[in-house]
């Protein structure tokens, strides 16, 4: 297999081969010259339309082991599972102590659960843009569901949970009041509330708290106790509802438009920023306004973009 | 996206041993020297070692033991890791090594063996050597 030949990687994608599969995943998320052919060739192929699942929370919720026993559930229904770990990177050294896999190493040896740890690498944008494309690549590898995971903090954590079909809010006593859950703004784009560590002294005041706001926002709240596996059953029944209820509303349709809006918005961003970078350095040293040098610097990009589109018309006359 | 990064590395422990401060000991000076650190925890098999490098896509995979069985885990890790089509992954070690037991762990294939006592900048530079070479075949 010759992993530099992007039709031969990608055709090694659809094989379901592991080292092609971590490959691809690797050469979008580095942004590699090998990624844009690569996924000029993805985009050519008829995606089959996979369910996506977004777990968020705080840390030390249960996140990754609610995943690992869901795996275990969809495992179960003989499915293909792909999940894409998303944690934080050091904003000092750039560097990142990816642990999620931890919890799922019961599954590491089958070859039908496909699992890949994700750095921020501190990008406001950007991010979409690569989960995105992961969980397009795992769908393309057979994978279905897939599930995002990562930690409720920040906008861009936020953002890419929201590229889901669904996303579950994780929850368990002992890590700040109901204030702190209100405070964090997760509850309004959550479609599935869960309870963890139910047996926790206090959780049952949480989960009372929480089957109040539940009620508020027409959302489904369920109570687990991830790492003996209780109310997992009980969870993806849940999903299935919600997924189901979205899907008749038509809601699911009106997100996945609205998660590709915002994967293309990111991906433009992305292409643009070396471009603007470029045209910055090229006029000197930055005097005055800055935001006025923005906007000069917009509209420069914005008449070499057309300069190029008239040339390439010229070009086909 | 366009942030270049040192590397991903997978630091893990293969086999019963379950002393884990060294390994997050390099797991946390690769993080804060820029590294993307992939850490799968204690008492793992060589299967499931080799697995999650190949999944990750990692540059270098950084194995620690201390239980003495190095001799076969070691090895073992790397006949996993060329089994998964993973063998250009550079593997290095490190532990309560015997002097003794390190050029016969270099020429079964492990790249490097550190024993207690080696200044850490004399680890990492070794996982950015080996990180650079990866990362220029891909």
């Amino acid at each position: 297999m010759n992993l530099h030949q992007p039709a031969e990687l990608l055709a090694a994608v659809r094989a379901r081969n592991p080292r092609a599969i971590g490959r691809a995943i690797s050469l979008v998320e580095d942004g590699a010259p090998a990624a844009e052919a690569l996924l000029d060739l993805l985009d050519r192929e008829a995606l089959p339309a996979v369910v996506t699942v977004g777990i968020t929370g705080p840390g030390g919720a249960g996140k990754s082991t609610l995943t690992q026993q869901l795996i275990g559930h969809y495992r179960g229904l003989g499915r293909r599972v792909g999940v894409v770990a998303i944690d934080p990177s050091s904003p000092i050294s750039g560097g990142a102590l990816l642990g999620d896999r931890i919890r799922m190493m019961r599954h590491a040896t089958d070859g039908e659960v496909v699992v890949r740890s994700m750095a921020t690498r501190g990008r406001i944008g950007g991010l979409c843009a690569s989960a995105g494309a992961a969980v397009r690549l795992m769908a393309y590898a057979g994978c279905d569901p897939v599930i995002i995971e990562t930690v409720g903090v920040g906008q861009a954590e936020i953002d890419v949970v929201r590229l889901a079909d669904l996303t579950l809010l994780v929850m368990a006593p002992g890590l700040g009041d109901d204030i702190q859950a209100m405070k964090a703004g997760l509850v309004e784009l959550a479609d599935v509330l869960v309870v963890n560590k139910c047996d926790n002294p206090g959780a049952e005041a949480l989960a009372m708290d929480m089957e109040q706001v539940a009620r508020e926002r027409d959302r489904l709240l369920r109570r687990t106790c991830a790492t003996e596996g209780r109310g997992i059953a009980e969870l993806a029944e849940g999903l299935e509802t919600a997924l189901a209820k979205s899907s008749e509303s038509g809601e699911l349709a009106r997100r996945r438009q609205r998660s590709r809006e915002a994967e293309v918005l990111d991906w433009a961003l992305e292409m643009m920023r070396p471009r603007l970078s470029s045209l910055l350095r090229d006029n000197g040293p930055v005097r005055g306004d800055p935001r006025l040098a923005a906007r000069n610097l917009l509209e420069r990009l914005c008449r070499s973009a057309a300069d190029l589109s008239n040339g390439i018309s010229k070009e086909s006359t | 996206m366009s942030t270049q990064q040192c590397g991903r590395v997978l630091i893990g422990k293969p086999g019963l041993d379950g002393h884990d401060r060294g390994a997050k000991f390099i797991a946390r000076a690769l993080r804060d020297e820029g590294f993307e650190v992939i850490y799968t925890g204690i008492r793992r098999t060589p299967e499931e070692i080799a697995a999650a490098a190949v999944q990750e896509d990692v540059d270098v995979v950084g194995l620690s033991l201390l239980s003495g069985a190095h001799n076969e885990l070691f090895p073992a890790v790397l006949d996993e890791l060329k089994k998964a089509e993973a063998g250009d992954i550079p593997v290095i070690g490190g532990g309560v090594i015997p002097a003794e037991d390190i050029p016969g762990l270099k020429e079964k294939g492990v790249r490097e063996v550190f024993t207690p006592g080696t200044p850490v900048k004399d680890i990492l530079a070794v996982f950015h050597a080996a990180a650079n070479e990866h990362r220029k075949k891909r």
